[in-house]
């Protein structure tokens, strides 16, 4: 029956996997995560999960177990953090290239040096070339539907394509929250039967998985991947409205908050999404017209999607809970900056990088980027293309 | 040999045809020198078999008979292995043989 819970991100993510009952789950405890393999083990000591779980000896052995696993032909999930998702590097893409459906729960987390258990997106944005699906959430609850939605858009036959769903370590990983958590049965028959394409445990059919390739053929099984996540738009855009018809929460690209007469947005995404919405009621309670959009999928990057939603804006500021070392921006600033280029009219653009090793960001950091979007909105100039928010300079 | 199109390959690199690497004939790049099989001083113990590379190592009715030239690449790693006191697989120049015509 659909009910009521109190859980916070782990135990939202935890919940979803067993109701689901992947064949398989590989995972490796790292903080903030560590209490989705917690409960996992508990939930499997008690009979109330089938799957085979397997506990080795590192992350990279995890996402190994999962490639071997959904190789065979299993429907197989991890989950990790930071480091442990950096340890998992090789094996993404191999996960990827060989288009296996593998779903990672990832509770973002700052990347050392120095050492921080916070969160911060640093570590998936360092995976957004990988070739994987990335979803994130807001809160809780998103994190849950995200978690049962990426099943369905990663083995779907025409994307066939591991699908990670990010969670913000502690903010949401720690946070309790009551959410809807839909009927077992229910969420089982949303998610389907799994059908293997080729499982290696059909003996009767011989094949070869993952054999070297070297000038005459790797570039074409590279253009094939790619396949996958370019099929993969209108999927999560109907996976995501079926969700909405079946369970009352439709998930889109992003969502937008107070956008309608916007003349300044503040583009953010997961947790702060939830103080931005609280920041954008006092302003719009102060008369000045300003939105909020919250992107949910950042790989495939809906670039049309979201240029079409800001082109009439005057300003725009683009926060990153991420930096990139060397680089124009930051990865979701650069990204929406591309998309606007082929505009003849087009928002004045900023960044900012906020949040770094779970720093807070709060209602008052927005408000001062909507005053200073006020400014650049006033005299058509960015003076400082890329800053900090709740530095100490 | 026509290589298939981006749009022709097997989702996920995954290779139907499995075993097709009988079709790489990798004697066609030995080295220069190439194995000759002695038979009398042979004692059967098929470790040039288990050490072969390249499956070049010719098995008939569960005895080792010889080398299938189509595959050896002419490493020398048989040669190394022949644990019998006079070698039953000793490396010879390529030409001579070829001279004789027995085998690639
Ligand atoms: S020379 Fe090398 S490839 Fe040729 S038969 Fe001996 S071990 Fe095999
Ligand atoms: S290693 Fe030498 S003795 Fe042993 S089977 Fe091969 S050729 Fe014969």
């Amino acid at each position: 029956m659909s009910a009521l819970k109190t859980l916070n991100g782990n135990q939202s993510i935890a919940e979803a996997v067993r109701q689901i009952d992947p064949d398989v789950l590989a995972a490796y405890p790292i903080t903030p995560s560590t209490a989705i393999v917690e409960t996992i083990a508990k939930f499997k000591a008690d009979g109330m999960i089938t799957g085979e779980f397997v506990c080795p000896e590192s992350e990279h052995s995890a996402m190994s177990v999962c490639i071997g696993a959904a190789s065979a032909g299993g429907r197989v999930m991890t989950a990790t953090a930071s480091q442990g998702l950096a340890l998992m590097w090789e094996m993404l893409y191999i996960a990827a290239g060989l288009r296996l459906p593998i779903v990672a729960a990832i509770v973002n987390r700052s990347m050392s040096a120095p050492i921080n258990i916070h969160g911060d997106h640093s570590d998936t944005m360092g995976a957004r070339d990988s070739g994987w699906i990335q979803i994130y959430s807001e809160n809780c609850q998103e994190a849950y539907d995200n978690f049962i939605q990426a099943f369905r858009i990663a083995e779907h036959l025409d994307v066939r394509t591991p699908v990670l769903v990010g969670l913000d370590g502690f903010i949401i990983s720690h946070s309790m929250e009551v959410i809807q958590v839909e009927d077992d049965d229910e969420v089982k028959k949303f998610v389907g039967e799994y059908m293997p394409l080729y499982p290696l445990l059909d003996t009767s059919n011989k094949m070869t998985v993952g054999p070297i390739d070297f000038t005459d053929y790797y570039f074409e099984h590279k253009r094939s991947q790619l396949e996958g996540i370019e099929n993969s738009p209108p999927v999560i855009e109907a996976v995501g409205k079926e969700f909405g018809q079946k369970f009352g929460r439709e998930y889109g690209f992003f969502e937008e908050y107070r956008m309608d007469d916007a003349e300044l947005c503040i583009v953010v995404m997961s947790s702060a999404a939830g103080t931005c919405k609280d920041a954008i009621d006092e302003l719009r309670s102060e008369g000045k017209k300003v939105g909020l959009l919250k992107p949910r999928v950042f790989r495939p990057f809906p670039h049309k999607k979201i240029a079409e939603a800001l082109k009439e804006m005057k300003a725009v500021a683009v926060l990153d809970r991420c930096s990139s070392p060397g680089a124009f921006g930051a990865p979701l600033f650069t990204e929406i900056r591309s998309g606007l280029y082929d505009y003849a009219e087009r928002p004045r653009i900023v960044n900012y990088v906020y949040g770094l090793g779970g720093r807070d960001i709060k209602v008052e950091h927005f408000k001062e980027v909507a005053s200073k979007l006020e400014k650049i909105a006033e005299t058509g100039t960015v003076e400082e293309i890329y800053s900090y928010i709740n530095l100490r300079e | 040999m026509r290589k298939e199109t981006w749009k022709e390959l097997t989702i996920g690199t995954i290779n139907l045809d499995a075993g097709n690497s009988v079709k790489n004939l990798t004697g066609t790049w030995r080295s220069g020198k190439k194995p000759q099989f002695i038979e009398e001083h042979c004692i059967q113990c098929f470790f040039c078999w288990l050490y072969c590379p390249h499956f070049a190592i010719l098995v008939e009715d569960g005895e080792v008979k010889g080398i299938n030239y189509d595959y050896c690449t002419g490493c020398g790693m048989c040669s190394v292995e022949c644990p019998t006191k006079e070698k039953a697989i000793v490396m010879v120049e390529e030409e001579a043989e070829l001279a004789e015509g027995s085998g690639k």
